[in-house]
């Protein structure tokens, strides 16, 4: 089981998600989040929390997103935690409506 | 000017109860820029309230945010002071002489009553005093469940109702390896339910289990989800429901009770679990001990995301022997601190303590489920006690009464002058490091002292 953060995350970055992980364990660059598999317990707290939908759990991963279990899971390590609720990177909101949210 | 807040002048915080919302009060306050020491007081020897005591043992996963706890506990700013009861070991008048400001995260303990006649017959349970026999929480080590009966009734279907019908459909085999208390486990071994009806007020488009935990019961070795197919017709309002985007779980859900509802029955397996809807309890009946549960069917009424469940007055009774109410949990409230009966809470505005007339009480905070009410899983209590935390910072200016506080030294003084035996987190870890080598030869992660004195023997 793993819980990963997919395609609707780029550019948008709520972060509302990183507020309820109990153990910190999403990390951060310019254009997304990502989870950190060795570190998540997979307890669906952030799934419900996204916006936008681009949090999946282990049997709900959609195959067009199956390219992110790894994704997440090489850039997640080396990549600064975000423990705290961050400004939505620009254009975001924007982002969202065009996502239908 | 008040020094409040720096290194010769920390800030003095005590927190009440080590649970999720307690550690994640102590980390905020710990990583903010002022100088501060969190002494955290506990009622049981052993620390992580709910993590421990009530998130299912074959739900192992989820309690490794324990590993965030230790690392918090590690920091030099950290106390606990365990086996210490706030409101009778130590008065909360004591905590206010020795500590800047109290912290309330001592969660909610006590359970909602179903208010029907029969309610307190024998085999009438609460899911608390099941999920604490369990799990190995001292106050429930010695309850009795009497599983010798074919069919067991659990009311409620959220994520609690879930876990105990789980451990109830669940093989010895499913179970030995997690750590479930052993007293428990003999006892399960023993179980000769066959049947088990998961109860719900409204319909299945309204169930408050998550979709993870519901795909659970279509992979049990030796028991069946069993649904109605006619269960599954839903009124317009509950459609719209499951139309709306952000409505996503609740699809989901949906969506594997249908599936469940088309599957055959495997006639292999000894155990069949039943989800039945639009349901509320009316009598339990019985001479002393239950013999039958008389269940009243409901109605919806309301606009979508707003229906409630109404009796339409047509009955049908269930014979069963065992009952478990889960359908909330409710705080209990500690001499000197305010609470909202109705609620089960202690009344707050974003975390600051307000008594019957909304007046701030100054020096008291609240954080998790005594906050809140008993909603929300381990990881929300980060963002509640975060909130609750930036307002104590808020206030820090108006904490400082000009006082000189003694923190921790003025409570070990208290607490020797009475005899009363506190453990520190170095001794908790000695109990830690036991559990974990008593379950080593079972396979299990570890096996739970479930007496306190227990306990308190491998600290010595
Ligand atoms: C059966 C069950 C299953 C759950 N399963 C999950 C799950 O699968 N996933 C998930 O994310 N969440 C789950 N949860 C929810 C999660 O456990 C809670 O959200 C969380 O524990 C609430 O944290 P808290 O700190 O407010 O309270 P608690 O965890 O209850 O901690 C309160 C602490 O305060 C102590 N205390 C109480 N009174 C006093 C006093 N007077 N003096 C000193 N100490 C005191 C208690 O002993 C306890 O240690 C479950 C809850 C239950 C009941
Ligand atoms: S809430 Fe969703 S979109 Fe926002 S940062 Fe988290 S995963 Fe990305
Ligand atoms: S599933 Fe839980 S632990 Fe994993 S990233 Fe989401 S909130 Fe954090």
């Amino acid at each position: 089981m793993t819980t990963i953060v997919t395609e609707n995350c780029k550019s948008c970055r709520f972060t509302d998600c990183v507020t309820v992980c109990p153990v910190a364990c999403f990390h951060y660059d310019d254009e997304m989040l990502y989870i950190d598999p060795d570190v998540c317990i997979d307890c669906s707290a952030c799934i419900p929390e996204c916006p936008v939908q681009a949090i999946y759990e282990g049997d709900d991963i959609p195959e067009d997103q199956e390219k992110w279990i790894e994704i997440n899971a090489e850039k997640a390590p080396d990549l600064p935690v975000c423990e705290e609720q961050m400004d939505p990177l620009p254009g975001a909101e924007e982002r969202k409506s065009e996502l239908g949210f | 000017m008040s020094t409040l807040g720096t290194e010769q002048d920390p800030l003095l915080v005590a927190i009440v109860g080590s649970g999720p919302s307690g550690f994640y009060a102590a980390e905020a306050l710990i990583k903010s820029d002022i100088a501060v020491k969190v002494d955290v007081l506990e009622r049981l020897p052993s620390p992580f309230g709910l993590v421990r005591s009530g998130v299912a043992p074959d739900h192992q996963k989820l309690k490794q945010a324990i590993k965030l706890y230790e690392k918090i506990a590690a920091s030099p700013e950290f106390n606990l002071i365990a086996n210490v009861t706030v409101g009778t070991d130590i008065t909360v008048k004591d905590l206010c002489e020795s500590h800047h400001a109290v912290i309330f995260t001592c969660g909610a303990e006590s359970d909602r009553k179903l208010g029907v006649p029969g309610e307190d017959l024998i085999g009438s349970h609460t899911a608390t005093e099941f999920v604490g026999w369990y799990n190995g929480h001292p106050d429930y080590r010695d309850r009795e469940f009497d599983l010798s009966h074919d069919v067991a009734v659990i009311i409620g279907q959220g994520n609690v109702a879930a876990d105990v019908s789980r451990i109830l459909s669940k093989t010895v085999d499913e179970l030995k390896q997690t750590d479930i208390a052993e007293h428990a486990l003999d006892t399960l071994a023993e179980s000769k339910i066959k049947e088990i009806h998961v109860i719900g007020r409204r319909g299945p488009a309204q169930a408050k289990l998550t979709p993870k935990e519901l795909r659970e019961f279509g992979e049990l070795a030796d028991c069946s989800p069993v649904v109605l197919s006619e269960d599954m017709i839903l009124n317009p309002e509950s459609e719209k429901e499951l139309e709306e985007k952000s409505n996503v779980a609740s699809k989901k859900i949906y969506d594997l009770f249908c599936e469940f509802s088309k599957r055959e029955i495997d006639s292999s397996k000894t155990k069949k679990c039943f989800f039945s809807f639009l349901m509320g309890p009316k009598e339990l009946v019985g001479n002393s001990r239950l013999e039958k549960v008389v269940l009243e069917k409901n109605g919806l009424s309301g606009e979508p995301f707003k229906q409630s469940a109404r009796g339409t007055g047509e009955t049908i009774e269930l014979e069963s022997g065992i009952l478990f109410r889960s359908i909330g949990y409710r705080g209990v409230p500690i001499e000197g601190v305010p609470f909202h009966e109705n609620w089960g809470t202690i009344p707050n505005e974003k975390g600051r303590v307000t008594d019957n007339d909304n007046n701030v009480v100054s020096q008291f905070y609240t954080a998790g489920w005594i906050k809140r009410g008993p909603s929300g899983i381990i990881g929300t209590n980060r963002a509640c006690s975060v909130e609750t935390v930036g307002c104590l910072l808020e206030d820090i200016t108006k904490l400082d009464d000009g006082s000189k506080k003694s923190g921790a030294a003025a409570i070990y003084t208290i607490l020797d002058s009475k005899n009363i035996r506190h453990v520190n987190y170095a001794e908790w870890k000695k109990i830690d490091a036991k559990e974990i080598e008593r379950g080593e030869p079972k396979g299990k992660p570890r096996e739970k002292y479930t007496y306190i004195d227990e306990m308190l023997s491998v600290t010595d």
